[in-house]
């Protein structure tokens, strides 16, 4: 325990240091990415730590409750609407009967396997050209609508903070299928599954323009905090920034940021409180048994096919949560920032380093690791200012030292990936309980 | 007739000759693949970056290279290049596997440690490449750029449509067979490659025979070591080379390997070559060959496009889904649990 | 003193060890059998000659030769030829590759080798360009008994051959074993299938908690009263 509380209390005090010596507004950037993170992290940790299960999609339920964002709390655009709307219905049916059509034709044709595989294709490809037929003009017309501006169907105009329950519904809906198409497989099949159906929902996001502005990026979201040049002009911010000594602008900007982290800290608690819950109860038990052996537990008759499911929805439903509340953080979705390098492998070191199968852990990774992230850059950037001031100006070891510590990034996550996987595998606070999934 | 004839030269001009250079990039790199999962048990998420990094080497020396004067005429300098980032990328894996993987194949861990183990590899690789040679793309071909261009097919034949093959896809298409025959050989009739085979089909029993098996790990590095950089080389060639483009072929790849069962290498060919062709088949405006095969009233009038080429790395993962739905084992794999 | 002798061992796998102090020997020419009830350290024993377990104490000779020190690839070196009892080929070579394999420590000409396996066991001749996968239960065990025989062992040590086979299949092997012996290797094997095995069997071990309870030779424990209702059952 006092090694947790000894880690906890080094981490505050970097982020303090920070804030003393760069300067608050900072600080508080990091801290606020930093309990996105946490979130993240915890989805991803439900489903290593706890279950076993190597989910190489967080990217993909990220980006989805993002989009939730967009279609929750965006204003919705009319013209769009009665332009394509209907057109759009109509395509959407079609494919949906096509859907229909398939599976009957599926289930009806299973005595003949080369029959059946030619009309399920056909019907399928029948339907798409026909859907084509409402659906290119419907996009093409809802993309024509203010097409610097809007160019998409909007939003419904709902709350901010709702979008984060239906990023979360989201990413759960879209880790289902994956996790019964891969339930009772070897893992690698999850990790290729989950791995694809993260790069075609970035492929949709970047290319529908008509659902998300696809590259041309969603600004202005609402928030669910005051702006900052509204705080500015509020007497008692006024006054709170000539007690403190600070710019008015700064006062405003540490202001919003504090709210921003009251918010996310309360959804954190809130699912570190299910989380903790579950983990004492009955289904927690039964999942690290599965995970510590499986094969005992299968001969207990415990359905691992089917914990391994819920514990895979249940994490992607709180990366989808934690998506939701970076575009909100954000207040705008940009398609073309979802890489996965940053959304799926970043979230693996942090769980990795701060000792999976434990949430404390876990927390403790995402903070550690976000701020080395952040900071990498920023010392990394120094040295090399540094080193490269000794050196000619034409120097090349000078020109790749200047190029450098952005990528160097990359190689310091990587190589703290396999250290900890090498030499510590149970993390900075390991698990309580005896063995860590080996 | 003359339409037939048009319409048939369209077809192998847009599709089938660059569908089979891409299945044969895809083949290579899926092989690398299933000789991974066969023989290390795991499915690797620094492929795609090894073949990016195999590229990016052979980039360099092919600079070098040319510094020097040296050119292979018609072809590009480049197959010279890859042969030198061969054993590089070899000494590299096989470092790679010291350093991390020996060490988890000692402890019999999960194939989940093994591929978190291949993420952190993957990350690794991915800022060496950008320090090595910056996140921008850099086309590297010299050499004559077509075996047949479209004017000079034209005015040969006197056809409305041209016959086009780029020098790069025939070397592909030429360099992959070659290649796949010498790995059949080398796996087929060599004592080496029987044990490769042997230790991947059933590791205690290998033991027992006496294979070494340190010396199959080795082994299987050098050959994907080779695959990869044939693999890379050969894509960069044909559609220039850009590092994150590669991480992109990660997908099709594992569908490639998955479709024809993982630890098969007929199957990885075969799988590769379904994900090729479906990619491109579906992905391409039908439009012009079919106003070409069909009589004048019955032309279509749209794209008959069914999915924008934007979503061409959606049906590798279409494929992958109804592979595991209907055949989890793939077209020539046991099924693995 | 016999040829191949294992005396003295115990040992397990770290927990509690599962042998006792068993002693097991057999010479050129002669069937041994290790029988005795589930979980009596068969196996074990078994894998303990061949050097696949850690051994507190005893000693494994060959010939006269300690070869206690030795891991599994050196016995087999040194003369020994194994044949697990599931997963004892490889599926996906064919006939012929299992028999390369089983050759893989040999730098000699295997050809006269293959030919007395291959009049030995005359259907591996007719499916040596078959994959191992598509052999019935009892060719693979063939098989199996026949890429064991490939490295010219003097012993052949068999865990279970007969698990999972027909009864005729069964005789069938059981035949083939006693050729091998009369050949002039030892042969030592662990049958659950104790009455057959011990018809053919010279020498027959019977195992109890990792301990030898009786030791006969086979007929004799065939016709031993206490034996035959303590551990063989009904099934005579």
């Amino acid at each position: 325990m006092s090694r947790t509380v000894l880690l906890y209390a080094a981490m505050a005090a970097a982020l303090l240091a920070v804030g003393l010596l760069q300067s608050w507004p900072l600080a508080l950037t990091i801290l606020n990415l930093c309990l996105i993170s946490v979130v993240m992290a915890l989805g991803v940790n439900v489903q290593w730590g706890v279950a076993g299960m190597f989910n190489v999609g967080t990217m993909g339920s990220a980006a989805a409750g993002g989009l939730a964002v967009v279609l929750v709390s965006a204003p919705p655009v009319r013209a769009a609407w009665t332009t394509g709307g209907g057109r759009l219905a109509i395509a959407a049916s079609i494919l949906l009967a096509t859907t229909a059509l398939a599976v009957v034709i599926w289930r009806g044709l299973s005595g003949n396997p080369l029959l059946r595989g030619v009309a399920v294709a056909a019907t399928g490809l029948g339907g798409v050209l026909l859907a084509q037929h409402w659906f290119l003009p419907a996009t093409a017309a809802i993309e024509a609508v203010d097409a610097a501006s809007a160019g998409y169907l909007g939003g419904l105009g709902l709350p901010v903070a709702l979008s984060w329950v239906v990023g979360g519904i989201f990413g759960a809906a879209l880790a289902w299928p994956i996790g019964r198409l891969t339930a009772g497989l070897r893992s690698d099949y999850l990790a290729v599954a989950t791995f694809g159906i993260s790069e075609i929902i970035l492929a949709v996001l970047r290319n529908e323009e008509w659902l998300a502005r696809g590259v041309k990026n969603v600004t202005g979201l609402p928030r669910p905090v005051p702006y900052e040049t509204d705080l500015q002009a509020a007497i008692w911010v006024q006054d709170l920034s000539a007690w403190l000594g600070w710019p008015l602008r700064d006062t405003a900007s540490v202001l919003v940021k504090l709210a921003y982290a009251a918010w996310f800290l309360a959804v954190l608690l809130v699912i570190w409180w299910a989380l903790d819950r579950l983990s004492h109860a009955p289904w927690g038990r039964m999942m690290r048994a599965i995970r510590d052996n499986e094969e005992a537990a299968r001969a207990m008759g415990k359905d691992v096919a089917r914990r391994h499911l819920q514990a895979f929805v249940l994490g992607s439903a709180i990366v989808g949560i934690g998506g939701a509340m970076l575009v909100t953080l954000d207040g705008q979705f940009t398609a073309g920032s979802y890489q996965p390098l940053r959304f799926t492998f970043l979230i693996w070191v942090m769980v990795i380093v701060g000792g999976s199968g434990n949430h404390r852990g876990a927390i403790l990774g995402a903070f550690l690791i976000w701020f080395v992230w952040v900071q990498a850059e920023t010392a990394g950037l120094w040295l090399a200012a540094t080193g490269a001031t000794l050196l000619a100006p034409d120097n090349p070891i000078r020109l790749a030292l200047e190029a450098g510590p952005a990528q160097l990034r990359y190689v310091l996550m990587g190589l703290i990936l396999v250290l900890v996987m090498r030499f510590s595998p149970r993390g900075l606070i390991p698990e309580a309980t005896p063995e860590p999934p080996k | 007739m003359s339409d037939v004839l048009n319409g048939l030269l369209h077809l192998t001009s847009m599709l089938v000759i660059p569908g089979l250079a891409y299945g044969s990039q895809l083949a290579l790199g899926a092989l690398g693949v299933t000789l991974i999962f066969g023989v290390l048990r795991f499915s690797s998420f620094a492929h795609a970056e090894g073949l990016s990094l195999g590229t990016a080497l052979t980039i360099l020396f092919t600079i070098w290279l040319q510094g020097h004067g040296v050119s292979l005429g018609v072809l590009p300098t480049a197959l010279l290049g890859m042969l030198l980032a061969m054993p590089v990328m070899a000494l590299i894996f096989i470092a790679t596997d010291r350093a991390l993987y020996r060490h988890f194949r000692r402890i019999n861990a999960r194939a989940e440690v093994f591929m978190i183990v291949s993420a952190g590899v993957m990350l690794m690789m991915n800022g060496v490449i950008r320090l090595m040679i910056g996140a921008d793309g850099r086309d590297f071909e010299d050499g004559a750029r077509f075996i047949v261009s479209a004017r000079g097919f034209r005015d040969w034949s006197g056809l409305a449509e041209p016959l086009v093959i780029k020098t790069s896809q025939m070397l592909t298409i030429a360099v992959a067979v070659l290649a796949t025959a010498g790995l059949f050989w080398f796996l087929g009739r060599t004592q080496a490659g029987r044990s490769m085979r042997a230790y991947a089909d059933n590791r205690n029993l290998a033991l027992l025979s006496g294979v070494d098996p340190d010396r199959i790990v080795r082994l299987t590095w050098v050959l994907v070591a080779v695959l990869s950089v044939l693999a890379g080389v050969l894509f960069g060639l044909d559609k220039g080379y850009r590092p994150f483009v590669y991480q992109q072929l990660l997908l099709p790849m594992f569908a490639a390997a998955v479709v024809g069962g993982l630890g098969s290498p007929i199957g990885a060919i075969v799988g590769s070559m379904i994900v090729a062709f479906s990619e491109l088949a579906l992905t391409f405006a039908w439009k012009k060959a079919l106003a070409y095969f069909l009589p004048a009233a019955m032309a279509p009038e749209s794209m008959m496009q069914l999915l924008s080429t934007e979503y061409k790395f959606a049906v590798s993962f279409l494929i992958l889904v109804v592979v595991l739905l209907v055949r989890p084992a793939g077209l020539y794999g046991k099924v693995s649990r | 003193m016999s040829f191949l002798k294992a005396e003295g061992l115990v040992g397990g796998y770290g927990g509690p060890p599962i042998l006792n102090g068993c002693t097991i020997e057999v010479d050129r020419g002669q069937i041994a059998v290790i029988v005795g009830p589930n979980g009596a350290g068969k196996s074990t024993a078994m894998k303990a000659v061949l050097g696949m377990l850690r051994l507190t104490a005893g000693r494994v000779t060959l010939d006269g030769r300690d070869i206690t020190s030795l891991a599994p690839q050196g016995r087999i070196r040194a003369g020994l030829g194994f044949v697990p009892q599931t997963e004892n080929v490889f599926t996906g070579l064919t006939v012929f590759e299992n028999l390369q394999m089983g050759a893989l420590l040999r730098k000699d000409s295997i050809e006269a080798t293959l030919d007395e396996i291959y009049a030995l066991f005359p259907i591996l001749a007719d499916k040596r360009h078959q994959p191992a996968g598509q052999l019935s239960g009892g060719q693979r065990q063939q098989l199996a008994v026949g890429r064991a025989l490939m490295t010219q062992p003097s012993v052949l040590l068999l865990d279970e051959p007969t698990a999972g086979v027909s009864p005729n299949v069964m005789d069938e092997l059981f035949d083939k074993i006693t050729r091998i012996a009369t050949q002039g290797l030892a042969v030592l094997m662990v049958e659950q299938n104790a009455a057959g095995a011990l018809e053919i069997a010279d020498t027959g071990f019977v195992l109890v908690q990792g301990a030898n309870r009786f030791t006969g030779t086979g007929r004799d424990l065939l016709n031993d009263p206490e034996t035959r209702r303590s551990f063989l059952g009904g099934r005579v």
